[in-house]
């Protein structure tokens, strides 16, 4: 008997796209493609950034890593990079990412727990000891305390023999998505928004190689926006970001080249390809006709792609190894400059090696053994993609429509929390439709085997060290015991002096680290000056 | 049973963890089974906690933890309510919690766990069978 269409089930994208379940010649033929989609490595870079893509290089693999002492994170560096992988991703604990130091009272049974601990200078140049940060970038996940954690790599660079002038690398510094999603801010936005300026200002001609902001729609997608709306708000934030330095009398060419993004990959495989698409060329018409921009490279959109946490489970972890792959091949796919995967243990701790070492090895044999490098933009001209990419383009931008016209702008709609409202509401209905079964997910919903108690998996956990506060906490002490308290004094009066007059603080910053102010000390004083963020507090 | 007036729940983020995620949608499934649901905020102490579960006089404080410092937020918590007489709040623990923790936090006084990925359903009905204080 004939199936008719009709009788198909219905297929809607997350992003509110209807699929069809063939296309054809028809689909494309008002798209001009020629002149939309362009050339790889050209305006406006629909194709990629660059004209030859993984066929000259492949993208960078950088696994998000950091425990416990700088000692041990440094340890586990040079695993990675003796098993392969060119760059690092810095994960930092807790009590660091929020100014604390590791002796602070707020700090107890979380130091070292997420990530490693940095109080002051000395711990950053144990974390980067015999790593050949000259050849190789890092990234440091760090955003409210950006300034400090900034300053004490360049000073730790500098002191390796990498003056700042060469410095390559990133810090993530978004810190208007933190208020969304991911929560670790300290400081009310405005001053916020401000510091963030002055790390792009002073990286601008002091650490020209350095990329000094991410923008991450990484966890506002976590925290339950569609793929739309996860590049139509990172955008609203990197263009505040960017009008905070054009105000200062910056060229957009002179610095917002320098910014890249962080973007999720979970959910269907076309909707993320055509995502990522869409999203490098309207950041590129965004760059050239909103702001004026006439290097290339500051409208060509760089990112780190990969993940997502959302979509891995907590049931049968093994099968998040093999989402883990189809998650690389959409980054592989999409064109991104870096890529780097959860691991499988991702629902129950931080990795072991075992699984970092399985992400590694999976990026890598798709870049090895599958041919994702031989051809840049293999779907381009493909039915599907192409009319898919322009539906998910008209998308975006309704979403940042709604940011700019009707919630007055990303900065109010963050400081009320109206953004964090839309997206919490948005992860209820997901949670509410992945437990109903609306939304599939093997092995969770659909093919559930029930676990008996006995047969609950052993996944091996990474173990947490206590006694890394007792390590971190001696060589806090002997630091505090070694330094000058004068210089220290002086140098902690001048970083108020500098919040209060509105003055870029970087300089202020180098000269603290430098004087083995701890992370804590420095925070502090920044507290008195600008206050705490008022979270509206709102689901 | 359906309860006498509507079950009050203080839904918490201890510590430093920003991950409010699951809170929250938890927050709206027992806001939509008829609970007057709280939610605190980020970053608050066990002393903020216990505070605000005074202030609105809540049956239910749940904790939501993602960092992996549940046993030693919850044995705080659990030693500041003896201390404040408030033994009778129902308390739940929800988060990424290790399969062998379970026990030990049922061990330090906590009423139900609720690991990442448990049922609304699961979570709605433990607590719409809470006889309120």
């Amino acid at each position: 008997m004939p199936v008719h269409e009709k009788d198909l089930p219905p297929v809607t994208l997350e992003s509110g796209i209807e699929v069809k379940p063939v296309y054809g010649p028809e689909d494309i033929a008002d798209l001009d493609l020629e002149h939309t989609i362009g050339e790889p490595g050209e305006y406006p870079f629909t194709r990629g950034i660059h004209p030859y893509m993984y066929r000259y290089r492949p993208w960078t693999m950088r696994q998000y890593t950091g425990f416990a002492t700088p000692h041990e994170t440094n340890e586990r560096f040079r695993f990675l990079i003796e098993h392969g992988q060119n760059a690092l991703n810095v994960a930092f604990d807790l009590p660091t990412q929020m100014g604390l130091d590791s002796d602070d009272v707020l700090a107890e049974g979380e130091v070292g727990r997420v990530g490693m601990a940095v109080d002051t200078l000395k711990d950053m140049e144990v974390a980067f000891k015999d790593i050949p940060i000259d050849k190789i970038s890092v990234s440091l996940t760090v955003n409210a305390v950006t300034p400090v954690i900034l300053a004490m790599y360049l000073t730790t660079a500098e002191k390796y023999g990498v003056p700042r002038q060469r410095v390559r690398g990133t810090t993530q510094n978004d810190i208007l998505k933190e208020y969304i999603g991911r929560g670790a801010w300290i400081f009310p936005v405005e001053p916020s928004l401000r510091m963030t300026g002055d790390t792009l200002e002073f990286c601008a001609t002091e650490a020209p190689n350095y990329y000094p902001v991410s923008v991450c729609g990484y966890h506002i997608r976590e925290s339950g926006a569609t793929p739309a709306q996860e590049i139509a708000y990172a955008y609203c934030i990197a263009k505040a970001y960017i009008q905070e330095v054009v105000k200062r009398g910056l060229r957009v060419d002179d610095f917002a080249g320098r910014i890249s993004f962080n973007f999720n990959i979970f959910g269907n495989l076309w909707e993320q390809v055509a995502k990522f698409r869409a999203g490098r060329r309207l950041w590129a018409k965004l760059m050239k006709e909103e702001f004026g921009a006439k290097d290339p490279r500051t409208m060509q959109m760089k990112m780190i792609a990969g993940g997502g946490g959302s979509g891995l489970t907590i049931e049968e972890p093994e099968n998040n190894i093999v989402r883990g792959a189809y998650y690389a091949l959409i980054a592989a796919l999409s064109g991104t400059q870096t890529s780097a995967l959860c691991c499988y243990d991702e629902a129950y701790t931080i990795p072991t090696p075992k699984a970092q070492l399985i992400s590694l090895r999976t990026m890598q044999i798709l870049a090895d053994e599958m041919g994702l490098c031989d051809t840049a933009d293999p779907l381009a001209g493909s039915y599907y993609m192409e009319r898919l990419t322009a539906e998910m383009e008209k998308r975006i931008i309704t979403e940042m429509q709604q940011v700019d016209e009707e919630w007055g702008g990303v900065v109010k709609a963050v400081s009320e929390g109206l953004i964090q409202q839309k997206v919490a509401r948005q992860a209820y209905e997901y949670e509410r439709k992945l437990q109903s079964g609306e939304i599939v997910k093997v092995g969770m919903n659909k093919y559930r085997i029930e676990a008996e108690e006995e047969t609950i998996p052993e996944v091996e956990l990474h173990p947490y060290r206590s006694e890394a506060r007792e390590e971190q906490l001696q060589r806090l002490a002997q630091v505090k015991q070694e330094r000058d308290p004068v210089g220290v004094e002086s140098a902690l009066n001048e970083v108020r002096d500098v919040c209060h007059r509105g003055q870029n603080v970087m300089p202020a910053m180098m000269r603290a680290v430098q004087a083995y102010c701890s992370l804590g000390e420095i925070i502090g004083v920044m507290k008195d000056v600008f206050g705490e963020f008022d979270e509206p507090v709102r689901f | 049973m359906t309860p006498r007036h509507p079950l009050r729940v203080l839904i918490s983020k201890p510590g430093l963890d920003g991950h409010d995620k699951g809170a929250k949608v938890v927050a709206h499934a027992l806001r939509n089974a008829g609970c007057e649901v709280i939610y605190t905020g980020l970053h608050k102490t066990i002393d903020q906690i216990v505070e605000a579960a005074l202030q609105e006089d809540v049956d239910i404080i749940g904790l939501s933890i993602l960092s992996g410092a549940h046993l030693e937020l919850t044995q705080k918590l659990m030693q500041r309510l003896k201390e404040e007489s408030m033994d009778d709040v129902i308390v739940l623990v929800g988060g990424n919690i290790p399969h062998h923790d379970r026990p030990k936090l049922l061990e330090l006084g906590a009423s139900a766990v609720f690991p990442t990925a448990s049922p609304l359903e699961e979570i709605v009905n433990f607590v719409q069978g809470v006889t309120p204080r």
